[in-house]
C-alpha cells in the first residue's frame, strides 16, 4: 500500500500515483469509446420510431395476451424436432470433436502441421455462430431438420474440441509415461491413460454444450433450418402475436428445463 | 512332462454404471431415443443430392471472396457491430450491478431476490435473436435495436455470474464489517466489491468479445450490424460477397478473442 507524505504527515492511499492515473485513463478511454459508439448508433436511428416505442410495445403485449392455447397441439412436433436437432447435433459434434481434440492437443498430436490444421478447424468452427452456419447449410442442402443438425454440430465441434484439448494438455503426464514404459501403443495410451483423466471434463462440456444447443436450436427455424423457430417466424410474419407468445412460453419452459437438467448432471459428476 | 498351460487372465476396465440392469436399460433408452428421433427427420434426398451437386460451385464462390464490390456495406456493418458491442457491454455492465446484488442471496431480501432472479432467467433463456425481434418492433430496424438486445443479454449473463460471485464471497469479512456497525452500502463497498471486482472485470471483458460475436447474428432479424449485410448477401445469392463477410467475421472474432484474452490475463 502506498503512503504519501504531505507536509510531514503520512497519508494512506489505496493506490499509488501511477495506478490512479492508469485507472483514470482507462475510464476516460471507455467513456470516450462509449460516446463515439452511441453517437454512431444514434446517427443511424430513426428517432420518430423510438418515440413511438411505448405505444408499440403496449400494443404488442395487448396482442400477445391471451396466448392462443388452441394452437399448442400443432407445436409438439416442432418442439420435438428442436430437441432432436440439439441432441443429435451434440452427439455428432462429440463424435467429430474427439479425434480433432487429440490432433490439436500439444502432447498427443502426431505432427505440428497437423496440430495447426486442427486448430484452424476449431477456430473457424467457433467463430461462426450456429445461425450463420444454418444460413449456409440451408443454401447448400435446402431447409429442414437435417440442416439444423449439421449447423448445430458445425458450431459445437469447435467449442467441445477447444475445451477438451485444453484439458488434455493439462493432464498428469506421469500416467502416460508409466503406460509408455510398459510398451503400450499410442492408441492404448490415449484409451487408458488420457481418456480416464479427461472423462469428467468430457461429460461436463458435452452436457453444457447440449443445453446451449437447445437454446440455439429454438431460433434455427428463422432461417429455415427446422424446429420451432419456423413456426415462430411464420407467426411473426402473419402478425399472429397471440400465437407467437404461446411459442415464446414453450421456448422458455424448454430452455429452463434443459438448463436445470444440464446443471444437475454437471453437479453430479464434479 | 508337459508344461502346464498358463491360465489366460483378461482384464477389462470397470463399467461406467455398476448395476448391469441399469446399464442395459440406459443403453436401451438411448437406442430407443435415437431410433425415434432419427425416424422423425424428414430428409429430402433429392434436394440434398441436388444441393451437393451445386455445393461445389457454391463453395468455390465462398472461397473466392469478393471484398471489393460491396466494401462500403461491409465496412458499415463492421462499424455498426463494433459500436453495438462496445456500447451494449458498458450499458449491460452498469445495469447488471443492481440485478447482481439483488440476486445474491447473502446481501438481498427474499422478495428482491425472486424479482431479480426472474429478470435474469427471462433475459438468459431467450436466444438473442428472439429478444432482437422485440426490440426491432419497439424501436425500428437498425443498430439501436441491436444495442438494446445485446445490453439485455449482457445483463442476464453478467448479473447471474456476479450474483454467484457475491454468494461465494468470504462471509467472515462481511461479518467483521457488520460487527463494526457498518451499514449495507458500506458492507457492499468495502466487504464485497474488493472480493468480486477482479473476476467481474474479467467477465465484462469476456462479454465484450461475446457481444461482438452475437452482433453478427441479430442482423438476421433486422437489428443491424455485420449480420444484416451477410443476410442481404446470402439472399441475393451473392456468395462471394458472403464469403468475404464470413472471413471478415472470423478474423475480427479472432482478434477480439485474442485482445480480450490479453486484457483478462493482465487484469488477473
Amino acid at each position: 500500500m502506498p503512503v504519501n507524505v504531505i507536509d510531514g504527515r503520512r497519508e494512506w492511499r489505496l493506490r499509488d500515483r501511477r495506478g490512479t492515473l492508469l485507472r483514470w485513463l482507462g475510464t476516460f478511454a471507455a467513456v470516450l469509446l462509449f460516446g463515439i459508439s452511441m453517437q454512431y448508433i444514434s446517427s443511424l436511428t430513426i428517432w420518430e420510431f423510438v418515440a413511438d416505442s411505448g405505444r408499440q410495445i403496449g400494443d404488442l403485449f395487448g396482442r400477445m395476451f391471451p396466448p392462443q392455447w388452441s394452437y399448442a397441439p400443432r407445436l409438439w412436433g416442432p418442439l420435438w424436432d428442436t430437441v432432436n436437432i440439439a441432441t443429435i447435433g451434440t452427439l455428432v459434434a462429440v463424435i467429430v470433436a474427439v479425434p480433432i481434440t487429440f490432433l490439436a492437443a500439444r502432447n498427443t498430436t502426431p505432427h505440428a502441421v497437423v496440430r495447426l490444421a486442427a486448430l484452424l478447424v476449431i477456430v473457424v468452427s467457433r467463430s461462426v455462430n450456429s445461425l450463420i452456419w444454418a444460413l449456409i447449410i440451408v443454401a447448400l442442402i435446402g431447409p429442414g431438420v437435417l440442416s439444423g443438425i449439421i449447423a448445430i454440430s458445425l458450431r459445437a465441434v469447435g467449442f467441445i474440441s477447444k475445451l477438451l484439448y485444453e484439458a488434455v494438455e493439462e493432464i498428469n503426464q506421469e500416467q502416460v509415461e508409466a503406460m509408455l514404459a510398459t510398451g503400450a501403443s499410442k492408441l492404448q495410451v490415449i484409451a487408458y491413460a488420457i481418456l480416464p483423466q479427461i472423462r469428467p471434463t468430457f461429460v461436463g462440456v458435452s452436457v453444457f454444450r447440449w443445453d446451449i444447443n437447445i437454446r440455439e436450436a429454438t431460433v434455427l427455424g428463422l432461417v429455415g433450418a427446422g424446429g420451432i423457430g419456423f413456426q415462430l417466424n411464420s407467426a411473426i410474419n402473419l402478425l399472429l402475436w397471440d400465437r407467437a407468445s404461446l411459442i415464446f412460453a414453450m421456448i422458455l419452459v424448454l430452455v429452463v428445463l434443459s438448463e436445470a437438467i444440464s446443471a444437475r448432471i454437471r453437479q453430479a459428476i464434479t | 512332462m508337459a508344461a502346464e498351460p498358463t491360465p489366460v487372465r483378461r482384464w477389462s476396465p470397470p463399467p461406467l454404471i455398476g448395476n448391469p440392469v441399469l446399464r442395459w436399460l440406459a443403453l436401451l433408452g438411448v437406442v430407443a431415443y435415437l431410433v425415434l428421433a432419427t425416424g422423425s427427420i424428414e430428409i429430402n434426398w433429392v434436394r440434398v443430392a441436388r444441393g451437393l451437386e451445386r455445393s461445389q460451385r457454391l463453395i468455390s464462390e465462398f472461397l473466392r471472396p469478393d471484398f471489393v464490390s460491396r466494401w462500403s456495406h461491409i465496412q458499415r456493418g463492421i462499424l455498426e457491430s463494433l459500436a453495438m458491442a462496445v456500447s451494449s457491454t458498458l450499458i449491460g455492465t452498469l445495469l447488471c450491478i443492481p440485478f447482481g446484488l439483488g440476486a445474491a442471496r447473502n446481501v438481498s431480501t427474499p422478495v428482491v431476490y425472486m424479482l431479480c432472479r426472474v429478470v435474469i432467467v427471462l433475459a438468459r433463456s431467450f436466444q438473442e435473436v428472439i429478444i432482437a425481434i422485440f426490440f426491432v418492433v419497439m424501436v425500428g430496424f437498425g443498430p439501436l435495436a441491436g444495442m438494446l438486445t445485446l445490453s439485455l443479454a449482457t445483463v442476464g449473463f453478467l448479473a447471474k455470474l456476479l450474483a454467484e460471485a457475491i454468494e461465494n464471497t468470504d462471509p467472515t469479512q462481511i461479518e467483521a464489517m457488520r460487527a463494526t456497525g457498518a451499514n449495507w452500502l458500506q458492507i457492499i463497498v468495502y466487504g464485497v466489491v474488493p472480493q468480486v471486482f477482479p473476476r467481474f472485470v474479467g467477465l465484462a471483458v469476456y462479454r465484450l468479445d461475446q457481444n461482438f460475436r452475437n452482433s453478427a447474428v441479430i442482423g438476421i432479424v433486422g437489428a443491424g450490424g455485420i449480420g444484416a449485410v451477410l443476410t442481404t448477401a446470402m439472399s441475393r445469392y451473392d456468395y462471394s460477397v458472403a464469403g468475404a463477410i464470413l472471413m471478415t467475421i472470423v478474423l475480427l472474432v479472432l482478434l477480439a478473442e485474442y485482445a480480450s484474452g490479453i486484457i483478462r490475463a493482465r487484469l488477473q
